[in-house]
């Protein structure tokens, strides 16, 4: 297994300034709009999105949740989906979702959310936000409007996302196969 | 610990605590699923699934009805009284006539005990016992203790008193299995008769005295007299009965302790529990009712995502 550096943590972190700046562009003090990240692995990226947000725009509060999806997913049965928590404590109905996950792939993963989402109410504006774009890769025509970094790359490589929060260290690495 | 270590659930005695604290965790995420103002998921869309019930049944029938379309799962219903059973047909004729139209799994209630493993033997399908007979009843036994880890956090420790008629009831044998692999004590209480002669080799402790249950015990399981299954007289008359081991306001405001009061329907009120008991702040009976659906639902969904070895 060969490894690459994608992006470090110092590169990680001006991603993830980037795309809070790119947000606050559009959602301006975020009072119609709420972020959710995408369970299991895209509560991270959401909650360091959250947390700079409010560092930056320094309003009260930002609504952030987390949304599981195992339910909604097309692969059951076809591996092991561990549910975790759906933790949306507020109503999302005609408010603008940041959905937030870590790496898009397949797109298969927000295909599921956006099912799940729907769930609980409508909203009226739906944004996906990624750190990373496997953009080659897509089974389902789905793209993010905010992305950390896009990468190249094929179906037998992997590419491993690692989050202070779980790991130990922030870090984004890409992984072939030889 | 995704998976179950069974393809079937026939009873808890063959499924391992692993199994329990999985269905357990899937149950919360239903539980939580359940509380959305839409209560449904598309996971199981492409199983069909048939609930035989060769038993009368309100509580589990709708309830492992409900599980199944809130998993969108395509149901069908079958009751004995108005199906070809009466016309002689064997149990694995009917079945299998049943699965030829492509059903994925069976929930059945029967009242010979071991119908559920003799069908899982014979059939190609899996297969959930909601009940058969005097032997067990596995999703009564999970709400009941997803109740107690409810409503004290944990299971580990607390002591559980299971009082009424002991030797008919399925449900005090899958609890007894249930609480024990979990590690509560477990303590069955009820006239002398009534409890089952090999109860010790559960390792559960027996108690004739439904005053001394209830000071020992934090739960309190109270089950129904089944009438039905009482081919001889095991006590004098149901009024001594209830003198003896009813639970009444008088008695439970007279203990020590506040406890727990739980009760797996359907219950006779003023037999082995007067109204203001079983309506009262300490009883949890609806909550096991409310979590019996989401407890059904994890079972389903983890039966029927299992991946088969090949």
């Amino acid at each position: 297994m060969k490894q690459r550096l994608l992006l470090d943590s110092t590169q990680i972190d001006l991603a993830i300034t980037r795309l809070c700046y790119q947000l606050i562009e559009v959602h301006n003090d975020f009072s119609n709009s709420v972020l959710i990240g995408i369970q299991p692995r895209g509560i991270h990226l959401a909650q360091r999105i959250h947390k700079k947000l409010s560092d930056v725009i320094k309003k009260k509060e930002i609504l952030c949740g987390n949304l599981d999806i195992t339910f909604y997913r097309d692969d059951f049965r076809q591996k092991e989906l561990i549910p975790s928590s759906t933790q949306v404590s507020f109503d999302i109905e005609n408010k603008n979702v940041i959905l937030i996950d870590d790496v898009l792939y397949s797109g298969r993963t927000v295909r599921a959310a956006l099912d799940a989402m729907l769930a609980l109410g409508r909203p009226r504006d739906v944004e996906l936000v990624v750190l990373i774009d496997r953009r080659l890769s897509r089974n389902v025509p789905i793209q993010a409007k905010y992305v950390g970094k896009t990468v190249d790359s094929i179906a037998s490589e992997k590419v491993k996302v690692e989050w202070k929060e779980s790991e130990g260290k922030d870090s984004v690495v890409l992984l072939t196969e030889k | 610990m995704s998976k179950l270590s069974t393809p079937h659930l026939l009873g808890i005695k063959d499924i391992t605590t692993s199994d329990i604290e999985l269905i357990f965790k899937t149950a919360d995420n239903f539980k939580d699923v359940i509380n959305r103002p839409i209560k449904k998921v598309p996971s199981l869309r492409d199983i069909t699934i048939a609930n035989l019930f060769f038993e009368s049944s309100t509580r589990t029938r709708i309830s492992f009805e409900l599980a199944e379309k809130r998993l969108s799962a395509d149901v069908i219903n079958f009751s004995s009284a108005s199906s070809s059973v009466k016309k002689g047909e064997t149990l694995i004729d009917t079945v299998n006539n049943i699965l030829a139209m492509k059903v994925d799994m069976v929930v059945m209630r029967h009242p010979a005990p071991g119908a559920a493993h003799f069908l899982s033997k014979n059939v190609n399908a899996k297969i959930v016992n909601a009940g058969d007979g005097t032997h067990e009843h596995p999703t009564q036994a999970l709400l009941d203790a997803y109740s107690i880890r409810q409503k004290f956090g944990k299971v580990k420790g607390k002591k559980v008193a299971i009082v009424g008629d002991i030797l008919h009831s399925r449900v005090a044998i899958s609890n007894i299995y249930c609480l024990k692999k979990l590690g509560a004590e477990v303590m069955v209480c009820g006239p002398t008769t009534l409890i089952p002669k090999y109860i010790n080799a559960l390792g559960v402790k027996v108690e004739n005295n439904l005053r001394k249950a209830l000071e020992w015990c934090d739960v309190a399981n109270m089950l129904r007299i089944q009438l039905e299954r009482q081919d001889i007289k095991y006590f004098p008359s149901l009024r001594e009965y209830t003198m003896q081991f009813g639970l009444n306001r008088a008695l439970l405001d007279s203990l020590k302790k506040e406890i727990t009061i739980m009760h797996p329907g359907p219950i006779n009120r003023g037999v082995e529990i007067t109204s203001d008991v079983a309506d009262s702040k300490q009883s949890i009976i609806l909550e096991q009712v409310e979590n019996g659906v989401a407890i059904r639902m994890a079972v389903l969904y983890l039966l029927a995502g299992r991946q088969e070895e090949n």
